[in-house]
C-alpha cells in the first residue's frame, strides 16, 4: 500500500483551510481596519476570539473526541495561556506609562523608581506595591511566550502523570479535571497569588509598542493571527489523527485493556495527547485575552470546561470540523443572545428576556442534540456524504 | 530442558476465596498446550496472572532467556516482552479497518514517538498481508472489523496476536461459539502457530482438544490436577469425577 498524503486520507481538511482561507481574506477585506468597513472593530474582535474557541474546541476533541478522556480542565490551560501573554502586556505597558509620566520630573527618573511606580500602577489594587516574583520575566516577551507553553504543558504533564499512572479513568478523572481547575481558579481569586486576584490582568487589548496604531488595525491582526494558528491547529491536529498514532488513540478510547495487552503503554499515549492539548489550548488562550483586553479568575471557572465539552458535543465528536462548528456555532449565538440583540418575546403575562433565557436555551438544546442527533451537527454531513455516493 | 516460562507455586485469593492455590506450570519453546478444566477453575485468572493483569499474594512468574520476572513489569511491559493474549471474549477494535487492526498489532516500536513518525512500509504492508491470507481475511482488509462475523473477528484478533511475533501465545477459548469449520481452521491456525513459538490454548471442548493433538494440564480449584496426553488425562478418575463426569 502507498503512503498517501494528509489531504487524501482525511478530505475535509483541504475543504476546512479553503473555508477557513476565504473567511479570513473576505472579513479582512471587510473590515475597518483594512477594507471597506462593513465589519466593525468590536465584531472583529468577537469573529478573533471565536476562531481562539475554534482552536481549544479541536483540542478537546483531541483528547476526549479521539482519545476518550473526557477533560474538564482544559479551560484552566487557555487561562494560564492568556495570564502569561497578559502579564507581559500589562508590564511593559505599564512601563510606558510610569515612563512617560515620571519624564517631567527634573531629575531622569532612576530603575527603582520605575520599578516602584510599576508596582504601585498594577499591584495598588491589591493593596501591594511590591512587584512579586512570579513577573519575574514580564518585561521579556520572548520569555513570557515560552511561558505561555511551558506553565500550561507542565502542569498538564504533572496533573497527566499523577492522574494516568494511578489507572483514573472515566467519571472520576473528569471529576479530577475539575477540580484542579476549580483550585487554580480559587488560587487566582487570592490577592496575594500574585496575579491581582478577582481584578485580574486588564487592558490588554493595549500593545506595548504599538499603541500608535488603531484598535481597527491591531483587532485585524490578533484576526488574522487567529485564524493562522487555528489552520496550523487543525493541520496538526488532522496529522497526528490520521496515521496509526491516531488509530492507537481511537484504540484506547474504544478499549483501554486490550490495546495495553498489544504492548501499547497506554498511560504514556494519554499523557501525550493531554499535553500536547493543553499546550493548543494555552496558544489559544494567549490569542484570545489581548482580544477580549481583560482576563480574571472567573474564566477558569469549572462551568467553562464544562460548556467546551458541550460546544464538541453538539458539533460531534472525532471529528475535528464538527468541534470547529460546534464551538463557533454556540460561542456566536452565545454573544448574540447575550449582548442584548437578540430581541426579547412579550408574552403578555412575562417577558422572554434572552439575557436570562439563553443559558435555558442552551440546554434544552444540547439535551435536543444529545437525543436526537448523537453524532452532532457534524453527523449531518455523513448523511450527505452517504446521499453523493448512493 | 529448558523452559520458556516457569511459573512456580503461584497463589491468588479474591475476598478469601482461593482462586489460585499453589500453582506450578512450565512450558517449553514452541510448545503447543492444552489447558482444561471445570467453570471457575481458575484457567482465566492464570492468564490473567502470566499477562500481569492480576498480582500473585505468591510465587514467581519467569519468562524468557535470559530469564525475566514478569511480576516487576507492566502489562504492556510483558506484552513488548513476547507474550501475546487473546482474551475470552474477542476484542477487536470494531471502528477499525482489518488492516489498521493488523497494522497495529505489527511487532513496531510501540512507544508514542515512534509510533507518530511511522511510515507505512512495503515490508510492513507484506506482512499484513501474509497474515490476511493466513487467517482467511485477505478479502477483508479494508472492511470495518465490526462488520465481521463472529468467526472472522476471532480471526483476526489471533492474526493480530501473530502480528505481535510473541513467543508465548495464550488463547483463552478460541472455539466458543464457532461453527465446525471454523474450529478446523482455528485448530490449524494455532498449530501452525506452535511450530514458531509456545502455545497455551485454554477450551472446553473436548473434540477441539483432540484434534489439537498436544499435551494437556488439567485444572481444579487453582490447581494442577493432572497433566499428560488426552488419552492419559480423561482416563484419571480424579478428572472423571470433577470434570468429565457432571
Ligand atoms: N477479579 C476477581 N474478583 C473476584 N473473583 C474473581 C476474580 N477473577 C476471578 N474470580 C473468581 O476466581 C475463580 C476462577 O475464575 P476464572 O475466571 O479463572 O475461571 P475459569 O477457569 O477461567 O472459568 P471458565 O471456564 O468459566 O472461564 C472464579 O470463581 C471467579 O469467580
Ligand atoms: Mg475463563
Amino acid at each position: 500500500m502507498q503512503q498517501r498524503s494528509l489531504f487524501a486520507r482525511q478530505p475535509s481538511v483541504l475543504i476546512f483551510i479553503s473555508l477557513l482561507a476565504v473567511f479570513t481574506i473576505v472579513i479582512t477585506v471587510l473590515s475597518e481596519g483594512f477594507g471597506l468597513g462593513l465589519v466593525s472593530t468590536s465584531f472583529i474582535k468577537i469573529l478573533g476570539k471565536t476562531l481562539c474557541l475554534c482552536l481549544i474546541a479541536i483540542a478537546m476533541d483531541l483528547v476526549w473526541g479521539y482519545c476518550g478522556i473526557l477533560s474538564l480542565g482544559h479551560f484552566a490551560f487557555f487561562g494560564l495561556g492568556g495570564y502569561m501573554i497578559g502579564m507581559w502586556l500589562m508590564y511593559e505597558r505599564t512601563k510606558d506609562i510610569v515612563i512617560t509620566s515620571l519624564a517631567g520630573a527634573e531629575l531622569p527618573a532612576t530603575a527603582e523608581e520605575i520599578r516602584e511606580g510599576i508596582g504601585t500602577q498594577i499591584f495598588g489594587v491589591v493593596g501591594g506595591a511590591e512587584i512579586p516574583l512570579v513577573w519575574y520575566f514580564a518585561d521579556s516577551l520572548f520569555a513570557q511566550l515560552a511561558l505561555v507553553v511551558l506553565v500550561p504543558g507542565l502542569l498538564a504533564l504533572v496533573f497527566g502523570w499523577l492522574a494516568f499512572r494511578s489507572r483514573v479513568t472515566g467519571v472520576y478523572l473528569s471529576i479530577l479535571t475539575q477540580a484542579m481547575t476549580l483550585a487554580l481558579s480559587l488560587y487566582l481569586f487570592q490577592n496575594d497569588s500574585g496575579l491581582r486576584g478577582n481584578n485580574g490582568l486588564s487592558g490588554l487589548q493595549n500593545i506595548p509598542g504599538l499603541t500608535h496604531l488603531p484598535q481597527s488595525v491591531v483587532s485585524v491582526w490578533f484576526f488574522l493571527a487567529s485564524a493562522f494558528a487555528l489552520g496550523a491547529g487543525y493541520l496538526l491536529a488532522a496529522w497526528v489523527v490520521s496515521g496509526k498514532f491516531g488509530n492507537v488513540i481511537r484504540a484506547i478510547r474504544d478499549d483501554e485493556t486490550r490495546i495495553r495487552f498489544m504492548g501499547y503503554p497506554v498511560e504514556a499515549y494519554k499523557l501525550v495527547v493531554f499535553t500536547l492539548t493543553a499546550v493548543i489550548a494555552a496558544i489559544a488562550g494567549a490569542l484570545y485575552y489581548p482580544q477580549a483586553g481583560i482576563i480574571n479568575p472567573a474564566e477558569i471557572a469549572p462551568i467553562a470546561s464544562i460548556y467546551l465539552a458541550v460546544w464538541v458535543a453538539i458539533g460531534g465528536r472525532g471529528r475535528l470540523y464538527g468541534a470547529v462548528i460546534g464551538a463557533a456555532t454556540v460561542s456566536l449565538l452565545s454573544s448574540w443572545f447575550t449582548g442584548g440583540q437578540a430581541p426579547s418575546i412579550p408574552l403578555g403575562f412575562y417577558t422572554i428576556n434572552w439575557v436570562d433565557w439563553w443559558q435555558v436555551l442552551l440546554g434544552l438544546g444540547f439535551v435536543l442534540v444529545t437525543l436526537f442527533m448523537p453524532k452532532g451537527i457534524g453527523g449531518l454531513f455523513d448523511r450527505l456524504v452517504r446521499k453523493d455516493a448512493a | 530442558m529448558s523452559s520458556l516460562l516457569e511459573v512456580t507455586s503461584i497463589s491468588v485469593s479474591f475476598d478469601g476465596f482461593k482462586a489460585i492455590n499453589n500453582l506450578s506450570f512450565d512450558i517449553g519453546e514452541k510448545e503447543l498446550r492444552a489447558i482444561i478444566g471445570p467453570n471457575g477453575a481458575g484457567k482465566t485468572t492464570f492468564m490473567d496472572i502470566v499477562t500481569g493483569k492480576t498480582r500473585p499474594d505468591e510465587g514467581r512468574v519467569r519468562f524468557g532467556e535470559p530469564q525475566m520476572d514478569l511480576l516487576r513489569l507492566s502489562e504492556s511491559q510483558i506484552a513488548r516482552a513476547g507474550v501475546g493474549r487473546k482474551f475470552q471474549r474477542p476484542t477487536v477494535f470494531e471502528a477499525q479497518s482489518v488492516r489498521d487492526n493488523l497494522m497495529m498489532a505489527l511487532s513496531n516500536d510501540r512507544l508514542p514517538f515512534a509510533v507518530l513518525g511511522y511510515r507505512v512500509t512495503a515490508k510492513d504492508s507484506e506482512r499484513v498481508a501474509a497474515l490476511a491470507a493466513e487467517i482467511g481475511l485477505s478479502a477483508e482488509l479494508d472492511r470495518i472489523a465490526g462488520e465481521l462475523s463472529h468467526g472472522q473477528k476471532q480471526w483476526l484478533e489471533i492474526g493480530m496476536l501473530l502480528a505481535q511475533e510473541p513467543k508465548l501465545l495464550l488463547v483463552d477459548e478460541p472455539a466458543a461459539g464457532m461453527t465446525l469449520g471454523e474450529r478446523e481452521h482455528t485448530t490449524d491456525l494455532l498449530r501452525r502457530a506452535a511450530e514458531t513459538r509456545a502455545v497455551v490454548v485454554v477450551e472446553h471442548d473436548m473434540e477441539f482438544v483432540r484434534r489439537l493433538d498436544c499435551k494437556v494440564t488439567v485444572l481444579h480449584e487453582g490447581s494442577v490436577l493432572a497433566e499428560g496426553s488426552l488419552d492419559h488425562v480423561t482416563a484419571n478418575s480424579e478428572v472423571i469425577d470433577v470434570y468429565l463426569g457432571r
